[in-house]
């Protein structure tokens, strides 16, 4: 159906009944869906991880090539997140270049990687200068039912740990025939998206949910409680309090979804 | 004529293993799941709903419209670049003249029915999968449809007529290949789509086209019995 | 001389033959080519006599004129409403199908019926391109406030609803949820938090299980089951909720007069 105006009585009643800490699918307000990964799933890809959660499902690849180093990092491999919407996973998504969501996911998730140095991009040199290991993640979800931030990062993370690098012969990869080395990751980011809906706060919306957000919070959380990412999203404002509160609820639910990889 | 034993032992006109599963994708009204040996295909119904833009609705039908695509992850080689490509522009293109034969949209003028045809993972074949898949989640959506469409490739390793050649089989270096995708109608035998690539006889040929008859039917069976499941 | 090869109540899929030889008829869903009867969309095979009907059990809503649907309205147009009815095809409210009340020319349409807000109307009339005409005058129809709105397959409506109301009955007494479904597959449906969500079970368990035999005691024994820790501090509505909502729709009417007598003084 077209997507309108949100109806203020219908957000209402849902508040009314996130207050007593009740969702539609009798879930409680800080409670995710059961999440299944299943690991190298995909015949072509380095490494791969399909995810459901409730009724989203999502496949995660990685693949390995080898490339030259950007010029002012010589002696870095490349990382790279790529997330697609694809409309055949959702009514709601359009064909076409990737919309400003897709790329916020992609960005989010990148970022919670990056900036943590899951992967160390210096343990991806080759020759200094002029080879290195470019490794490419893509999220391509099969059905979107909300929360594609969170589950696509937790898919790209179980990916990532089961890719391994392909025999080299005479220097370019042999897709054919997968070596036993892992690639390196050394940390365990998890991102868990907190969305304020009236006065709740909720975790892992259903895309139906996700209609009558009024604003979220994504934060990547480590293994020791660090926080390396952070992204807020919506056009309501945050109070210091909502985002403490956020912050306490996304740490908790981390370590839950961390037991997963 | 070197090419005696297939690489991987099949009979010649015996397909690689096939998995096929309805109601895959919940948000769509139809939907299947195709894997032809390493080749699956994701299919995905959306309609029949509002056709835009404006300028390409049908006042007498509901129009049928394909896309194909690769996820990044699903190529033999290096990733596959995400985005619009001319062979994927042009496998949407043959998908939908495969499909429409046996589609009856005109119940819905003015309406558009969207196939979405998305591969995970490919090894050769992957046209004829998604067809294969398509087809399935046509029916799943309630489509009226006079039959399916099954799809496989036939075609000729080094002089050996075979069916459903896999990537090393394209790939064959010792001998002339080609590879011919067949789409067809299984009621009736009518072929729906066929293209070639490679060299070969006209009367190799006719024998490709008469052996790939039998699995295009064992094929329909297989995407029959996956569609009532759902119901058991 | 005839064959069937299927029997009432099999699943059935486009392509599949059902009869042999001339005897029997094609119907709903069926087609006869030569001396073959084919299905001609996944259902299930009623046998009626001779006639041969594949009862749908999946496709998107196509607007039949007297059905009572639910919509959204997504446009406000210069003399009525645009609404979306979950089909490929919108419906028009036209202005005089709004309200029993006379509408003053000039007056604010969205103050009567504004962008996102929720409709059960009924359909009036559907053209050859499928034009749809809705209209919210008449028994049980209104507009709707609060509650929540679920979607489930049109075909699956019938099972949803029961014989002469009785699946849909059970659900509303056994919950206290007010249900309102609509022919489109859009159902409204409003009651205390957790009574909201057996009702939404229910009716989803209903539609994974329409093709299956039984079900009405299942249901039943499901209801029972889980009610248990309801609250029971509302009181269960009438057994007859067009009653309810005829007389919501009575006491609007002053209100309507009022905002044409403000809209008036303000000209």
């Amino acid at each position: 159906m077209r997507i309108t105006k949100m109806n203020k009585d219908l957000k209402n009643h849902v508040e009314k009944a996130l207050m007593q800490n009740v969702r539609i699918d009798g879930r409680k307000n800080d409670e995710f869906r059961k999440i299944k990964i299943e690991t190298g799933v995909v015949a072509t890809a380095e490494g791969s991880a399909k995810l459901t959660c409730g009724d989203t499902k999502i496949i995660a690849g990685v693949k390995l090539g080898i490339g030259t180093p950007y010029p002012d990092t010589p002696d870095a491999g490349v990382l790279m997140t790529g997330a697609e919407l694809y409309p055949m996973s959702n009514p709601d998504f359009e064909s076409g270049p990737p919309s400003s969501y897709a790329i916020e996911i992609a960005r989010v998730i990148d970022r919670g990687i990056r900036e943590s140095k899951t992967i160390d991009t210096k343990n991806l040199c080759i020759e200094a200068g002029q080879k290195v290991w470019m490794v490419n993640v893509d999220i391509g979800p099969v059905n979107s039912d909300g929360n594609l931030i969170d589950l696509g990062a937790l898919a790209v993370m179980a990916a990532l740990k089961n890719a391994k690098f392909p025999e080299l012969k005479d220097g370019v990869p042999d897709y054919k025939h997968l070596s036993k080395k892992s690639l390196p990751v050394s940390r365990t980011p998890v991102e868990i998206t907190v969305h304020k809906i009236g006065k709740s706060l909720v975790v892992d919306l259903t895309h139906e949910e996700e209609k009558l957000s009024d604003a979220r919070l994504t934060i990547a959380v480590l293994e020791d409680d660090t926080l390396c990412a952070m992204q807020k999203g919506g056009e309501t404002p945050l109070t210091m309090e909502d985002i403490d509160s956020m912050i306490e609820l996304a740490i908790k639910k981390s370590k839950e979804l961390r037991k997963l990889l | 004529m070197t090419y005696k034993k297939r690489l991987d032992g099949r009979k010649f006109d015996e397909t690689r293993e096939i998995e096929a599963k309805t109601g895959v994708i919940k948000k769509a009204d139809g939907s299947a799941y195709f894997r032809i040996g390493k080749t699956a295909a994701y299919a995905a119904v959306y309609g029949p709903r509002e056709h835009f833009p404006r300028s390409q609705q049908d006042p007498k039908k509901g129009v049928l419209r394909c896309n194909y695509n690769m996820m990044p992850f699903s190529g033999a080689g290096d990733r596959v670049r995400p985005g619009p490509n001319r062979r994927a522009k042009e496998i949407s293109m043959v998908t939908k003249l495969a499909l429409n034969p046996v589609v009856d949209l005109s119940d819905f003028p003015n309406a558009v029915v969207d196939v979405f045809i998305e591969l995970p993972q490919t090894d050769a074949g992957s046209r004829c999968a998604g067809i294969s898949a398509a087809s399935m989640a046509l029916a799943d959506a309630g489509i009226k449809m006079k039959d399916m469409v099954s799809a496989v490739a036939a075609g000729i390793v080094d002089n050996t007529v075979v069916v459903d050649l896999d990537y090393p089989e394209e790939a064959y270096e010792d001998g002339d290949v080609a590879d011919i995708p067949v789409a067809m109608i299984p009621s009736t035998e009518e072929i729906t789509l066929l293209q070639m690539d490679g060299k070969i006889s006209r009367e190799d040929l006719k024998k490709a086209l008469e052996l790939v008859k039998e699995p295009l039917k064992r094929i329909a069976e297989i995407q029959r019995t996956a569609i009532k499941e759902k119901y058991q | 001389m005839g064959k069937l090869l299927v029997k009432d109540k099999d699943v059935v899929v486009p392509g599949e033959v059902l009869a042999e030889g001339m005897d029997y008829l094609p119907s709903y869903g069926t087609y006869r080519k030569d001396d073959k009867i084919y299905a001609e969309r996944v259902g299930l095979i009623s046998v009626d006599g001779k006639v041969l009907k594949s009862i749908a059990l999946s496709g998107r809503y196509l607007p039949k004129k007297n059905d009572t649907v639910i919509g959204k309205v997504f446009d406000i147009l210069i003399s009525g409403w645009r609404i979306d009815i979950n089909s490929a095809y919108s419906s028009v409210l036209p202005l005089q199908e709004a309200s029993f009340d006379y509408i003053q020319k000039g007056a604010d349409l969205s103050k009567i019926f504004a962008l996102g807000e929720w409709v059960v109307g009924k359909i009036t009339r559907v053209t050859s391109q499928n034009l749809v005409d809705l209209s919210v005058k008449g028994p049980g129809l209104r507009k709707l406030h609060g509650g929540r709105i679920i979607k489930v397959s049109p075909t699956k409506v019938p099972r949803i609803i029961g014989k002469q109301g009785s699946m849909v009955s059970m659900i509303k007494d056994t919950t206290g949820c007010r249900i309102t479904v609509g022919q489109n597959g859009v159902i409204w449906l409003e009651g205390e938090p957790k009574a909201e969500i057996l009702a939404v079970q229910t009716i989803k368990k209903i539609e994974q299980e329409a093709h299956k035999k039984g079900l009405t005691d299942e249901i039943k024994v499901y209801l029972e089951k889980n009610s248990k820790d309801l609250k029971t501090e509302y009181s269960a509505p009438k057994k007859d909720d067009k009653k309810v909502d005829t007389k919501k729709a009575k006491d609007s009417k002053p209100k309507a007069k009022v905002l044409d007598v403000k809209e008036n003084k303000q000209d």
